[in-house]
């Protein structure tokens, strides 16, 4: 099972850390990342595993949104059937 | 991988344009809880109710959080009221009724529908005394839809039905006039009236479905307009190839979701209902698809023509998406609940009689319209038969729910708040049709053939 997580906001030292940190605690493993900066806004997207995950991914999406908030970003985290189902036949 | 590009069209779909999931409904047959003792029956249906959706509302908040996307409503469909009341000789079947709104408080859900009855081709049982006990049904409950079919294709329409629900949708808004007459927004009025209907105040569960389903209403008129929005040029072959493809992705929502939910739950999958359903939130109105498409304002002529593009576009974008398709299907013209609609109606570009023509090709009829509080009985009747007729001619389902607005007059509104909205009071034809009305009987069921 895969999740995808969305980071958008203003780019600042250690996002990425902060997120993938996150995700370890959770033993959530980060599989691909892309990321782009544009004109300051950071947009970074995690394709991560989360077979083994330690809580229920319900919680760990409201988690990551937590931590957005907290960091002034906007942080999702969504199960890949959404994305295959609306973008794949 | 997927693509990156998907995976921000998906978000920007959700965060910005609207998309949801407008209602996953459960249909619950009450067929098994019939019995003449009327405190018996009312036990039945509370316990079969309670247990079956007990977990309907945190399966979907569930869900909610999983895949990212929001799930409106929670709701629940019941078999016709009026079958389950015919065993209970001469009782008043508002007891169902509040039977039925302390079992919707206890699972959570937003809306309970089935206070129903089916009288296309006449009344049985306990059609009459259901009908009689709808004003009262509405006005003691919160929760609770109210619809009656009074036509149908293969039946005709009939007029006895329709002389009375005239006076019916009247006293259910006089009743409920301290509450801006809410109880008329939620009554319906049908003409073909489908059986597996996830969406209020028309759900019921037909006779024919199975004893428990889930039915998904998909929603995502801001979706269209946005995509119409940043393309640029297209002719209407390709307005309506854009909107189909956006349909398309919209409905595959409904089916991932109506797929989960009937897994966690244990429930089968009964039909994933195409439709775009507005909000009064801005951003999210059929009317500015409408206005997108090139058209001042929503009511303008022209607008027929693009509804119906619209319309067929969205069934042939959704059909292809979803395994089973049914309800209502397609899009909806809720005026108190469209953003764009209210803007229209309240500048004079839109009226009745051209939400009229637009229901003869577009998804149910003239729906959450607010008309002055002193519209005669007979005058309401006759909207429902045009309404009815239009339906019975053209084989599809159409529907009147009309608000008596008490004490005010054109130009005042109504404010329902929530889903249901609010808007201005609009002008109703007062030339009478009291004798047409008065005459009843049957208007017998229409030729099939030498379709002119």
């Amino acid at each position: 099972m895969r999740a995808v997580i969305t980071v958008v906001g203003k780019d600042t030292v250690g996002i990425l850390a902060k997120v993938s940190t996150k995700c370890a605690s959770y033993n959530v493993n980060v599989n691909e990342v892309s990321q782009t900066v544009l004109q300051e806004m950071f947009c970074m997207i995690m394709v991560c595993d989360i077979s083994n995950i330690s809580i229920d991914f319900g919680t760990f999406s409201d988690e990551m949104a937590k931590l957005g908030e907290e960091q002034g970003l906007s942080i999702h985290a969504m199960h890949e059937d959404i994305f295959n189902s609306m973008h794949k036949i | 991988m997927i693509d990156t590009r998907d995976i921000l069209e998906t978000i920007t779909m959700i965060q910005d344009e609207n998309l949801d999931i407008r209602t996953v409904t459960m249909g619950i047959s009450l067929l098994d809880c019939i019995d003449s003792n009327i405190d018996v029956a009312c036990d039945k249906v509370y316990n079969k109710i309670v247990k079956t959706a007990k977990d309907l509302v945190p399966v979907c908040e569930q869900i909610e959080k999983e895949l990212g996307i929001p799930i409106i409503n929670k709701r629940i469909s019941v078999t016709p009221i009026a079958i389950i009341a015919s065993a209970c000789k001469d009782e008043n079947p508002v007891k169902f009724a509040i039977t039925l709104e302390k079992a919707a408080r206890e699972v959570g859900v937003n809306f309970i529908g089935g206070y129903s009855a089916l009288v296309q081709k006449g009344f049985a049982g306990a059609d009459r005394r259901l009908i009689e006990s709808i004003p009262e049904a509405l006005s003691v409950t919160d929760h609770v839809c109210s619809s009656v079919n009074i036509g149908s294709t293969k039946a005709g329409i009939n007029m006895d039905a329709v002389a009375t629900m005239g006076h019916i949708v009247k006293k259910t808004a006089e009743i409920t006039a301290d509450r801006d007459c809410i109880g008329a927004a939620k009554l319906v009025v049908f003409c073909n009236a489908p059986e597996d209907n996830p969406f209020m105040a028309g759900a019921f569960l037909g006779v024919g479905e199975p004893d428990v389903v889930i039915n998904v209403g998909v929603s995502g008129p801001g979706v269209v307009r946005a995509a119409l929005a940043k393309s640029s040029g297209l002719d209407l072959t390709g307005v309506a190839e854009l909107i189909k493809r956006t349909a398309f992705k919209i409905t595959r929502m409904g089916q991932l979701v109506a797929r989960e939910a009937s897994k966690r739950l244990g429930v089968p999958f009964g039909i994933v209902d195409l439709s775009l359903a507005p909000t009064p939130a801005v951003g999210d109105s059929v009317a500015h698809i409408l206005e997108e498409i090139g058209l001042e304002k929503c009511g303008a002529c022209g607008t027929t023509a693009a509804l119906a593009m619209l319309n067929d576009a969205v069934k042939k974008g959704g059909v292809m998406a979803s395994s089973k398709v049914g309800g209502l299907s397609g899009a909806f013209i809720p005026v108190t609940e469209d953003a764009g609609m209210i803007d229209a109606a309240t500048c004079g570009a839109l009226t009745i009689e051209k939400l009229e023509a637009m229901t003869a090709v577009c998804s149910v009829g003239l729906d959450m319209i607010n008309i002055p509080g002193d519209t005669p009985p007979e005058v309401i009747s006759a909207i429902i038969a045009d309404e009815a007729a239009i339906g019975m001619i053209n084989s599809k389902t159409t529907a009147v729910r009309v608000i008596p607005a008490i004490g005010k007059k054109v130009g005042d509104e109504l404010s329902f708040g929530g889903l249901l909205g609010g808007g201005p009071v609009m002008k109703v034809n007062t030339y009478s049709p009291f004798k047409f009305i008065s005459r009843g009987g049957q208007i017998p069921a229409p030729i099939q053939s030498l379709k002119n």
